[in-house]
């Protein structure tokens, strides 16, 4: 573009005189970026309010006795969501238990099996899936195992969360597998490799860390569901390692406070949203650390 | 890639020969994969249990259907349509009517969507196409920071801040400029409809930006570079070649906004007041259907009362499938087949 001056078509073009941009359409386009910088300003504000006043509030609350006691009957000071924690744990391991193999073989299926009507089906599908209702999500849960069961479990909660990873997993887990380039998987196969070992040890082994961090991603969405909980888990006010009996959840118990007349439990459902946040954090870093440094490398 | 230069082994392969060099290269190379014959049992099974997994996906579809539709089939017997028609929600007679409920949902949802889409759109607009490209990558991290904050949470935040900001500066100062609508009337209690609306705006936003931002970097380059051309400013390049290009897009970004608004429980529940009635001022409490199943559900005593409520989950269900098809349709059309992220 340097010899433009040279180029006789450029030439003509300065005798084409272009008339100024007139002040009005100046001022709106200053305007408009004005107005869509605001907007981002306006969005911005209640994200980093809701995390100030999250440690602000909740870091004054949080103390031993909020990590390792169970909640006092109303009016007495103390007390603390350990149940509730461990219950959550407890809930999110069946999830995972149930929800990851099933997500990653349906991500599987769609693609290296999937790349037709039946995958389009079912990825449309995990797609719809994805769209339902938490809430929805609990009463199937509840017709499923809280019925035949006779009572809430932690069971029950883990079938709802599960049923919520097993779209986003199955989706996130495709899309990363589509990426392995084709090339890799015929060199396995050329080497005499068989398809199922391929598709294992070469090719989710290659987007290993793609896929774990989809299933971070849907482990940290359902890690803070409370709908489905509410009438699966139920909540309780014990220590519950049976998995057939109504168990607590940190999500829960921060609803139940947060709706409560009480000024002792207001700070307490601050404290456990502190600690529901962080838990989710460093759960997902804890993961994304492991996978950089290999120890999950054979995963 | 010298085809001659590689002996290619095969499956069963023959012995190879000892002696000669490459011989020795590939089979210490492909002993431990290539020893005997590589039966094919294994192989099939594994496509089917990965069909079988895929297969799952549909039957999870299935079964929430299933379980809905058996389930709501008393209340569905005992009133039919008049069910979505009325508004008499009274367990002690066993009267259900789910009136209220579909209408706190439309509205709380609809007032989310107009106070989020300007907002989403701006901030998608202002990060691809006006910021600076070295805060791009921080911004779209932050807003979408946002999705990852638990429903309760935000719940919880808007109880005790945006409640009482609301009653004390919002309402009065809304009923006083624009109270003769009629929508603003009322004692300014700061739970109801309006708390509802804003939460749930602040909650989907992050959802219609990142998805409008999707849409908006895959219009071609060469649109917004033949209107400037024109001699268009940044603005009308944005409005002419940018956003008419994206419209079916962004529109289906918003009808996914208007699922997750409508599907949303927790943080409703908490602030929209839990009253079954229909009202046209929006200070005054509401119900939505989500939340009267989170308040309900485990109370829910006669198998009428417990039947009427898996309706409105039925109803929900439907609703919102069929928005959020409509939306991955629409949002399709426009990435031209490329599968939109899935947004957490």
């Amino acid at each position: 573009m340097s010899d433009t001056n040279s180029n006789p078509a450029a030439v003509s073009i300065s005798h084409i005189s272009v008339p100024p941009i007139s002040l009005r359409r100046r001022l709106m386009d200053h305007a408009m970026t004005g107005v869509a910088a605001l907007t981002v300003i306006a969005v911005l504000v209640p994200l980093f309010a809701i995390f100030a006043y999250l440690v602000y509030k909740g870091i004054g609350s949080i103390n031993l006795a909020f990590l390792t006691q169970t909640p006092k009957p109303v009016g007495e000071a103390g007390g603390g969501m350990a149940n509730a924690i461990a219950g959550s744990m407890v809930i999110l391991a069946i999830a995972s238990l149930l929800g990851v193999p099933l997500g990653i073989g349906a991500g599987i299926f769609l693609s290296e099996y999937g790349r037709n009507r039946y995958g389009d089906i079912v990825r449309f599908i995990s797609d719809v899936l994805n769209g339902v209702p938490s809430i929805v999500i609990g009463i199937v849960a509840y017709g499923l195992v809280v019925l035949p069961q006779k009572h809430f479990s932690a069971l029950a909660g883990g079938v709802a969360l599960a049923i919520m990873m097993i779209p986003t997993i199955a989706r996130t887990t495709e899309q990363m597998l589509l990426l392995v380039p084709q090339a890799i998987r015929e060199a396995a196969y050329g080497l005499g490799v068989s398809r199922w070992r391929t598709t294992l040890s070469i090719t989710l082994r290659t987007a290993t860390s793609g896929v774990i961090t989809g299933v971070m991603l849907a482990f940290a969405r359902v890690a803070g569901e409370t709908a489905p909980l509410l009438f699966t888990a139920f909540g309780n006010q014990y220590w519950n390692w049976k998995t057939d009996q109504p168990t607590a959840a940190l999500s829960l118990q921060i609803f139940t406070y947060a709706i409560s007349p009480f000024d002792e439990w207001h700070r307490q459902a601050w404290a456990g949203a502190l600690v529901l946040i962080v838990l989710i954090v460093a759960a997902v870093a804890a993961v994304r650390i492991a996978v950089k440094h290999g120890t999950l490398a054979g995963a | 890639m010298s085809n001659q230069a590689l002996p290619r082994p095969r499956f069963n392969a023959p012995e190879p020969e000892r002696g000669s060099k490459a011989d020795l290269k590939i089979e210490a190379r492909t002993t431990p994969l290539l020893r005997g014959k590589v039966s094919e049992i294994p192989d099939v099974f594994f496509g089917w249990a990965m069909r079988l997994c895929g297969l799952a996906v549909v039957a999870l579809l299935g079964l929430i259907v299933y379980q809905l539709v058996v389930g709501s089939q008393l209340s569905w017997h005992g009133f039919g349509w008049k069910f979505f028609g009325h508004s008499d929600w009274n367990p002690v007679s066993d009267q259900y009517g789910a009136l209220p409920f579909i209408y706190g949902t439309i509205v709380s949802s609809l007032l989310s969507l107009v106070i989020a889409v300007p907002l989403s759109i701006g901030v998608a607009v202002f990060i691809t196409e006006m910021c600076p490209t070295g805060l791009r990558g921080t911004l779209s991290f932050t807003t979408e920071l946002l999705a990852a904050i638990p429903s309760v949470v935000y719940g919880l935040w808007a109880i005790f801040v945006l409640v009482p900001i609301l009653r004390q500066y919002v309402q009065p100062f809304l009923a006083k400029t624009l109270g003769w609508t009629g929508l603003f009337s009322g004692p300014p209690y700061g739970i109801g409809m309006l708390a509802a609306g804003v939460i749930l705006a602040i909650m989907i936003i992050p959802i219609i930006s990142s998805i409008t931002r999707e849409v908006l970097t895959v219009i071609p380059q060469h649109q917004r570079e033949a209107v400037l051309a024109l001699g268009a400013t940044r603005w009308e390049m944005i409005r002419m070649g940018v956003l008419r290009n994206a419209r079916a897009g962004i529109v289906g970004a918003v009808i996914l906004g208007l699922g997750r608004a409508l599907g949303e429980t927790m943080a409703v529940t908490m602030v929209i007041g839990n009253r079954p009635e229909i009202a046209k001022s929006l200070f005054a409490p509401g119900y939505t259907m989500a939340s009267v199943l989170a308040n309900e559900f485990t109370e829910a005593t006669g198998d009428l009362y417990l039947s009427a409520l898996i309706e409105i989950g039925l109803a929900l269900f439907f609703v919102t499938i069929v928005v959020n098809a409509l939306a991955r349709l629409m949002v399709w059309s426009v990435t031209r087949g490329q599968p939109a992220r899935s947004i957490v």
